[in-house]
């Protein structure tokens, strides 16, 4: 019983860590997003500078902003998630769990 | 009738029944029967994951409503949109891995069952419930609408006709084939989504002469066009940004999201549902949005600004690729709808008869009342749409902004804050739709109370409730049980 309360613990703290890291590329998303919008964009649009064809704050803003979004959640998933159990295993299958946490 | 684009609708409505009729079929192997009619047992894969939980966020506002809007107001509501990639990655990440162990545990198939078992609260149980059947009801018939108008534009038939299509088709695929018919669908769906948004975007911008081309002409119609701040420069940043809470980060409470949170394998499914949901919102998002910006040049005198995507489609594509592109639409209504109906119907079922009409049902009586239910409250929706209510999205963002005040903190802090409690809970969801609706009314007669979203201050208003109830009538820290609590799933 102990032994599967440390796991617990052990789990839930991998858990806990994970939703931070959601906050905090949230935290990051809305930042990049605000930032280039309004601080490009609240000039009149005859003096917007435009990038590919874009006016800058949505190239910044919207396009970039994404695609850096989409370059940063793959970076923290195969660098910052963990594998674990979402089972409660039975004693049997620990040995394959312990495979399973790398 | 315009069977060129026709056809590939029902192309699309015939492998949707497949789907159905395939996972009944499975379901009739499955062994527990609500376990896999209300969450497939827990066994999908990333892919599906992330795509089933894209289409069933992912609803007619996001390609009517949502590019009618960006269309009228231009850039400021594209901006808005892209609110909305945060929850490819947020949900997964805020519920995680804990959620889905801890619902498994305890055998949790429905929102309310992760509540019931966390705060151990009849109160609890029936006023999620009972929110949970009145505001999606009511966001299903807005749906229900939604889907009965696209098919009436697009074939031409009359509405009540129109509805009866859409109705037959949801009914019987969600009937028969239960959480793994909606979710393989959704799959479906999410792809064909997914694609036609690239290939509209792709044809509106070659049809419009070329990105620069379409802004200097966006500039002539109106300047404040392509600025942040909407045509009439009245959206301001405060207010775009309070949809960060609303379509973005609130999302994590919406039951029929958060649902999906508990049905994946393992973790490896959920990280891959990450990386591809992240990839196929915001791809969606931008494009739909976009299209709907890049139509006003092409198209200048649209009425109904909603009915945007399947006139430029139109306009733009050969017959057939619009009617294939068109199932998008239709595609997301329909994921919407089916989602909606079996969270109702498991709401019904699993929260309200089992636990206090039935106990001791049995599993043939289960089955039988299951999908007895899905199918009367697809027949009621059908009803109440034969004359339908005016303001699609309105009625949308409502139950969506209501159901995010009153059960963001209960989940939440249910899940991370050891002493979260009954009390608490209770407070928090009572304070977060009673204060949703007094600020929507505020709103509406004195403009925006701080110019932000409606959602905005009842999300911090219930969150406050929610720990000072908490700390105020403090019950014993809680913890999770450290196995399954052996019951019958």
């Amino acid at each position: 019983m102990e032994n599967k309360k440390g796991k617990q613990e052990r789990r839930f703290a991998i858990a806990n860590r994970e939703a931070l890291i959601g906050c905090a590329l949230a935290v990051i998303n809305f930042v990049w997003w605000y930032g280039f919008a309004y601080g490009l964009g609240s000039k009149p649009p005859e003096e917007y500078t435009y990038i590919l064809g874009f006016p800058a704050w949505i190239f910044f803003s919207v396009i970039l902003g994404t695609l850096f979004m989409f370059g940063l959640v793959f970076l923290a998933v195969n660098f910052l998630l963990t594998d674990i159990s979402l089972e409660d295993e039975d004693e049997s299958e620990e040995a394959e769990d312990e495979v399973m946490n790398v | 009738m315009n069977w060129a684009v026709i056809i590939p609708l029902l192309i699309f409505l015939i492998v949707i029944f497949l789907v159905g009729i395939w996972s009944n079929r499975k379901l009739a192997k499955a062994e527990g029967f609500l376990s896999d009619y209300f969450l497939g047992s827990r066994e999908f894969g990333g892919l599906v994951l992330a795509m089933t939980m894209v289409a069933t966020y992912g609803s007619a506002s996001s390609f009517l409503g949502g590019p009618g809007a960006a269309y009228t107001i231009g850039f400021g509501w594209v901006l808005l949109a892209m609110s909305q990639v945060a929850t490819g990655y947020f949900v997964l990440l805020i519920l995680g891995k804990k959620f889905a162990i801890v619902s498994r545990r305890y055998n949790a198939v429905t929102l309310v069952d992760f509540l019931k078992e966390r705060y151990k609260s009849t109160t609890v149980v029936l006023l999620s419930a009972f929110s949970i059947i009145v505001f999606l009801f009511s966001a299903m018939a807005a749906q229900w609408v939604g889907g009965a108008y696209l098919i009436q534009s697009l074939t031409g038939i009359n509405y009540v006709a129109a509805l009866f299509i859409f109705t037959l088709s949801v009914l019987v695929y969600v009937t028969i084939g239960g959480f793994r018919a909606v979710v393989i669908t959704d799959t479906v769906q999410g792809i064909v989504m997914f694609f036609g948004t690239l290939l509209l975007l792709i044809a509106v911008i070659v049809a419009g002469g070329g990105i620069s081309n379409i802004f200097s002409d966006l500039v002539s119609i109106n300047p404040n066009m392509i600025t942040p701040f909407g045509h009439d420069g009245s959206l301001s940043a405060a207010y775009v940004s309070s949809y960060w809470i609303l379509v973005g980060v609130g999302v994590v409470a919406v039951p029929q999201v958060a649902v999906r949170a508990m049905s994946y394998k393992d973790s490896k499914s959920m990280h891959r549902a990450i990386m591809i949901g992240t990839v196929v919102v915001g791809t969606i998002m931008f494009g739909m949005h976009l299209i709907g910006v890049f139509a006003r040049p092409i198209l200048p005198g649209i009425e109904v600004a909603d009915q945007v995507i399947p006139l430029v489609a139109l306009e733009v594509l050969p017959p057939w690729a619009a009617g294939l592109l068109l199932a998008a639409p239709l595609a997301a209504i329909m994921s919407t709808v089916d989602s909606l109906l079996l969270l109702v119907s498991s709401t019904v079922v699993k929260d309200l008869y089992i636990n206090y009409v039935k106990p001791k049902a049995t599993e043939n009586q289960v089955k039988q009342v299951s999908m007895g239910v899905t199918a009367l409250i697809g027949i009621v929706a059908f009803l109440l749409a034969i004359s339908p209510p005016d303001l699609m999205i309105f009625l949308n963002l409502f139950a969506f902004g209501g159901l995010e005040a009153a059960f963001m903190w209960p989940l939440i802090l249910g899940l991370y804050w050891k002493h979260a409690n009954k009390t608490g809970a209770i407070a928090s969801m009572i304070t977060g739709i009673g204060s949703y609706i007094a600020i929507h009314f505020y709103n509406q007669a004195y403009g925006d109370l701080f110019g932000v979203h409606t959602v905005t201050v009842p999300v911090f208003l219930s969150l406050i409730v929610c720990i000072v109830f908490s700390l105020a009538f403090k019950q014993k820290a809680y913890e999770f049980p450290v196995q399954n609590i052996k019951k019958e799933a």
